[in-house]
């Protein structure tokens, strides 16, 4: 019972202080911005912890964090090699042939309007496909072990950088393009100096959802299949053995790799769009 | 007509292609039995062949489409082999997530727009959400709840309602956002209520965003809804039936099952689009 109590104490408290800090001057700095989100989410694991060691909860419906945290600790070489089967093999590779081929395409089809009018709408239409499904094809294709899983990965994360690819190509305004054509600049020079970077926004709006994408493709394709490592693997069998300490370790790893991708994106952007309006600020 | 033509010459390339990888990746098989019987086949033998096999590598178009046409209408909707069976179930599962999800949403982005310390503290971590692999808890929400004694609709649906619940508080507060400061001081010279801005003005300019956001979350429902029938060992649902079909091999029946989830997911995104076009055109925002 003090656990409950104390927990809902300590959930009262912070609460008062952020609603302060809201209010205060603070909030005009960036490392003050910071305080806020991350004394919510400590207020959360606290209150987690609480109600899960107050109300007896069994770990095998919902372990407490700190259960989740010890089990990360003395686990780091497990977590470390599905990390390496899953995110770098698996993921990574995936992505970058994924991507890769998205944008090539992307620069090909550019100069036929046709094939533009023809490949966007079918793009489009299969970015918004529950495209996870062929996980099931390309295991049974490429094997257990990480190809299928770049598979997986290549054909989710095709078609969202392609729609944006092509969208960002047409991003440079008439007027612009004009000029390069008064400059003499061929169709190359034209591309590579004004329209490739004026697509720069677009391109990376596409690969920071493919990030997402990549590790949700690498994960799920597991469930069907795969050699006895690998985040997916790993959740997929320690779920069967009620083992919920291990699949939120898991989780937790997910969860950080998929950040810190989706931040390393984010931050190659900033470096490469640092002119565009929405870098500004 | 002339939109039209593109998509259609770029489908049919597409339907090309995937008779000609049918050949490519059956005919081993075909040489194989052929060796094995101790007989020699020709091309014009090979290719036929490659397109009529019970378990090929790759079935060909008309082979999948004979299947969905099978278990759309060659069945009746109530037996296990029924697509509309399996397809209603994942989609019972995925509205009635999409129900929760979205309404949720909805009112936790009211309340970050109306409460700065909720913002502050709330906003990072919804955005943070979207770049986290949210899918890998699928199977332990289905066998945690199956083990507390809930199961069939609402595990899934749970997993379906947190998918598409951040794209819509992300979506909603950037367009509960959107009027702009003259708009509101308007409102306030007024004296209008901090109610009665959202009833008036916030709501109705929010639209465009709201359904921007309903079309990842009606999308992200589904895979949800797919992805959460799989670990309870394939009972029923387009994901089970994509399960099944890859333990024992029936690659028609998951090219079918896929096809299907398709045209789920392209019929529930076009259902939403066109609510948004009616509403949008009532609204006087879109000719």
């Amino acid at each position: 019972m003090t656990w409950v109590v104390g927990t809902m104490v300590f959930w009262a408290a912070a609460w008062a202080v952020n609603i302060r800090l809201a209010a205060s001057g603070l909030m005009a700095h960036r490392a003050g911005r910071l305080v806020v989100p991350a004394l919510f989410g400590i207020t959360l694991l606290v209150i987690w912890e609480g109600l899960v060691r107050g109300l007896g909860v069994p770990a095998v419906i919902l372990p407490p964090p700190s259960a989740i945290a010890a089990r990360i600790a003395s686990s780091t070489d497990i977590l470390w090699a599905d990390f390496v089967q899953t995110f770098v093999k698996g993921a990574l590779s995936g992505y970058a042939i994924g991507c890769g081929a998205a944008l090539l395409t992307a620069v090909l089809i550019d100069r036929s309007a046709f094939l533009k009018a023809g490949l966007l709408p079918v793009g489009s239409f299969m970015a918004a496909l529950p495209v996870v499904g062929i996980a099931p094809i390309l295991v049974m294709w490429f094997g257990f072990d990480w190809q299928s899983k770049a598979a997986v990965v290549v054909v989710m994360v095709y078609f969202p950088v392609l729609v944006n690819a092509v969208a960002g190509l047409q991003a440079a305004e008439p007027m612009q393009r004009d000029l390069m054509a008064t400059w003499g600049a061929s169709h190359w020079q034209s591309l590579w100096k004004l329209r490739v970077p004026a697509a720069l926004p677009f391109v990376f709006n596409g690969l920071k959802i493919a990030t997402t994408l990549a590790l949700i493709g690498a994960i799920v394709a597991e469930f069907f299949g795969s050699p006895t490592v690998g985040m997916g693997f790993r959740i997929s069998t320690e779920v069967g053995r009620l083992a919920l300490d291990m699949v939120w370790a898991e989780i937790a790893v997910a969860a950080l790799a998929g950040s810190a991708f989706y931040g390393c994106i984010a931050l190659i952007e900033r470096r490469m769009t640092f002119w565009h309006p929405s870098q500004r600020g | 007509m002339r939109r039209a033509a593109p998509v259609l010459a770029v489908l049919g390339v597409i339907v090309a292609l995937w008779y000609g990888a049918t050949v490519w990746m059956n005919a081993p098989w075909v040489r194989d039995q052929a060796a094995r019987s101790g007989t020699t086949v020709t091309l014009a033998q090979i290719v036929p062949q490659t397109m009529a096999q019970e378990r090929p590598v790759l079935p060909a178009p008309h082979q999948v489409a004979a299947e969905v046409w099978k278990g759309v209408a060659g069945q009746a909707v109530t037996s296990r082999r029924s697509l509309v069976y399996h397809g209603w179930i994942t989609l019972s599962a995925t509205l009635l997530g999409f129900a929760i999800g979205t309404g949720m949403g909805i009112l936790l982005a009211v309340g970050i727009v109306h409460n700065r310390a909720m913002d502050l503290s709330v906003m990072p971590w919804a955005i943070a959400s979207q770049t986290i692999p949210i899918l890998a808890i699928a199977p332990m929400i289905i066998v945690v709840l199956n083990s507390v004694g809930v199961q069939g609709l609402v595990p899934k649906a749970i997993i379906s309602a947190y998918l598409s619940f951040f794209p819509v508080v992300v979506g909603m507060v950037k367009g509960l956002r959107s009027p702009d400061a003259m708009q509101i001081d308007l409102l306030r010279t007024y004296g209008a209520s901090a109610g009665q801005v959202l009833g008036k003005l916030r709501w109705p300019a929010s639209m465009p965003y709201l359904f921007a956001s309903l079309k990842v979350g009606i999308a992200a429902s589904l895979v949800g809804a797919i992805v959460g029938e799989m670990p309870t060992g394939a009972v029923a649902g387009l994901g089970a039936r994509l399960l099944s079909g890859s333990y024992y091999g029936q690659t028609v029946q998951i090219w079918a099952a896929l096809f299907m989830a398709a045209g789920l997911a392209a019929g529930l995104v076009a259902i939403v689009g066109a609510v948004e076009r009616a509403t949008l055109r009532r609204m006087g925002l879109r000719a």
